[in-house]
């Protein structure tokens, strides 16, 4: 029998297997934040031992920075004293530590694959659920707790049980104005914010491969959203042009040896899968999540449900708690919604070709004045090219606010909250009560969406306006 | 670790599914660099209004009929970030066991790694159990993999894996477990 991508890279990284439990799992490359490492390297310290393979590590500081002013010292006590942890921790056990002011900081699975560290058949984790972004490159990537961060700073190992494999196979063409951002949002409605539980995806289909390196990790990096440990797809030509030069990428005879080991990721014709979904890209629309949980999405000429039509008891009482939070009306349309804010960042869609996107939309234009834009780029090299290319004055032009590389408003943690009660139309990956700032309503959606709203002031189909 | 095997106790409910981890503990208290005190901001925003200590009457963390070393929630609980805290914020609480009829993954290797154990019941075990009265009792043991409702009596056993169960039992972690390997993945390093 075949195998399929995921056993492939599993079983060579296979140390042991614990009779009757896990496989020790061998981890190839480790990024950590200022966030979920602190514990660990206090439970190492405790233990008196150093991080076993420190050069595998590599550390950024993302989560809980300021977007603006990044160059004097963080006004938050908390949250100076978190970054000056990490820096310190670094330090102390000799990481590459790619901290504020570094022209490569950024939020970590942006920075990852464009330095050339995430490579095809890695095993790769972080202490954050959105490591699955690294999938895209057809290694096996998935988020860890703090207590498994330890793990693998002490031993460059984690006790791992198989999950079991899905292959979404998305085929045809996509629609004019959809974008990869949508096709994910449609495969979480269609399955549920947990009907991959248990599972770790292989994405695959004609619609997938056409797409870019940057969307194909907006796929992957979502597919936690329907409950996955991850995603993952074959890596390919799109692959490995996107790696070729970049300043970790295997270089010379290495890379031609790296190569020719690429080219054997994927899954054999016969190789069995433990569930399979197939998806017609051209049933996609430009989507938008109107709940809060990001399973919770339609397209944006559909309607909210009717709570009433819902046999189940559970879902049903999902959605009546969503549209209370929300503020929203089931069996109506999101379209002309006025909206309060739009974010456009965070590690699903803030990287070039995402600003590329938005610039196309925008450019000419300006945005309405009731709306408030910001525009946060997935990582220092990310707003280095925007201004190369000229972006930052189409931005400026249309009245968005244009900051430095971080998390920001996906998660809240710095200032960059949505206040209480406003809309927000976000190009993340979360829309969990709260999640932009106590009360916040977040409406997911692609790039061009989130373009098109923050010009009219009011949800709005991308395709009137591309027209 | 703490060593877990029988746990007896009243419990609390909370009949709700997809509860994430920014409800457990909203990101902006994950600024911590230690794993204690994040109990006082279990389910912050649930519990308390805005941003002062007002609580919220209606949610049962603030019903003083309601206690007990238990936590009953909906499906799919724990899913959306990787957090550790969440399960930190559970345990510093006084909470030992979470039962729900589906579990996110990392949440429940989190719970795992720190002598929380989640229980995973069938959907209309659960639904039995969240239509008890606030004075029953609900009996977890470990060993036996069971969990039963005590005055009917009704119990359903649970998976763990055999690995697992050893470790919460005996209040071994994996860090010590990979410590010993250290010398076999030295080997396997350099095979490879
Ligand atoms: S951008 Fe958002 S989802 Fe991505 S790592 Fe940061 S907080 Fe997590």
């Amino acid at each position: 029998m075949g195998k399929t991508l995921f056993d492939k890279i599993w079983e060579k990284h296979v140390v042991q297997s614990v009779e009757d439990g896990p496989d020790v799992l061998y981890i190839d490359k480790h990024f950590i934040h200022e966030v979920t490492s602190p514990q660990a390297f206090a439970a190492l310290d405790k233990k008196g031992i150093k991080v076993f393979r420190p050069q595998q590590v590599v550390a950024t500081a993302d989560h809980n920075v300021p977007t603006i002013n990044q160059h004097l010292p963080i006004s938050d006590h908390l949250s100076r004293m978190q970054v000056d942890q990490l820096i310190e921790n670094c330090k102390k056990h000799d990481i590459q530590l790619y901290g504020l002011g570094h022209p490569y900081q950024g939020i970590v699975h942006v920075i990852g694959p464009e330095l050339g560290i995430t490579q095809p058949g890695m095993t790769i984790v972080c202490g954050d659920s959105h490591t699955s972004t690294h999938g895209a490159f057809g290694s096996i990537a998935f988020g860890i707790g703090t207590s498994e961060v330890e793990m693998v700073f002490a031993s460059q190992c984690l006790l791992q049980n198989k999950p079991k494999i899905m292959r979404i196979s998305v085929e045809g063409k996509l629609n004019k104005g959809v974008v990869s951002k949508d096709i994910i949002l449609y495969i979480i409605s269609k399955i549920s914010a947990s009907g991959a539980t248990g599972y770790f995806i292989e994405f695959a289909g004609p619609a997938i491969t056409s797409l870019s390196m940057e969307a194909r990790m907006t796929i992957c990096n979502m597919s936690i959203e329907m409950g996955a440990r991850g995603g993952m797809i074959a890596p390919d030509e799109t692959t490995f042009e996107y790696i070729k030069e970049r300043e970790f990428a295997p270089k010379e005879q290495q890379w031609e040896k790296k190569i020719q080991e690429w080219k054997q990721l994927f899954s054999d014709s016969d190789a069995v899968f433990d569930k399979e979904l197939l998806i017609n890209a051209s049933e996609i629309e430009p989507m938008i999540t109107w709940g809060t949980n990001p399973g919770l999405g339609i397209s944006i000429s559909g309607l909210i449900p009717v709570a009433e039509s819902i046999p189940d008891e559970g879902e049903r009482n999902n959605i009546i708690k969503a549209l209370h939070y929300m503020g929203l009306q089931e069996g109506k349309s999101l379209k002309g919604l006025a909206v309060q804010n739009v974010f456009i960042g965070s590690c699903t869609n803030a990287r070039i070709e995402d600003l590329r996107l938005v610039a196309g939309v925008v450019k000419g234009r300006r945005k309405n004045a009731n709306v408030r834009v910001l525009i946060v780029p997935g990582s220092q090299q990310v707003a280095a090219q925007v201004k190369q290319e000229g972006l930052d004055q189409i931005f400026w032009d249309a009245g968005f606010e244009i900051r430095q590389a971080g998390c920001s408003a996906c998660l809240g943690m710095n200032e960059d909250k949505i206040p209480a009660g406003e809309y927000c139309i976000s190009t993340s990956n979360r829309n969990f009560e709260g999640r932009q700032g106590a009360g916040a309503r977040t409406l997911l959606a692609s790039p061009l969406t989130a373009a098109a709203t923050a010009i009219t002031g009011v949800v709005t189909d991308v395709r009137e306006l591309l027209s | 670790m703490e060593a877990i095997n029988i746990i007896k106790s009243r419990f609390v409910p909370l009949p709700v599914e997809n509860i994430d981890t920014d409800q457990i503990i909203p990101a902006r208290f994950l600024k911590a660099t230690t794993k204690e005190g994040f109990g006082k901001n279990l389910f912050r925003d649930w519990r308390y209004k805005g941003n002062n200590e007002n609580q919220l009457s209606q949610f049962v963390l603030n019903d003083e009929t309601y206690s007990g070393e238990i936590l009953v929630a909906g499906r799919n609980f724990g899913c959306g970030s990787s957090r550790e805290h969440a399960a930190w914020a559970i345990k510093d609480y006084g909470f030992k066991v979470v039962v729900s009829s589906a579990f996110a993954d990392i949440f429940q290797s989190n719970a795992l790694n720190n002598g929380l154990l989640p229980v995973t019941v069938s959907e209309v075990f659960l639904q039995k159990i969240f239509s008890l009265s606030n004075r029953s009792i609900l009996e977890v043991n470990l060993k036996e993999q069971t969990i039963s409702i005590s005055e009917t009596g009704e119990r359903e056993s649970f998976p763990i894996s055999a690995y697992k169960k050893t470790c919460m039992l005996n209040g071994y972690d994996d860090v010590d477990f990979l410590l010993n390997l250290r010398k076999e993945i030295e080997k396997f390093e350099n095979l490879n």
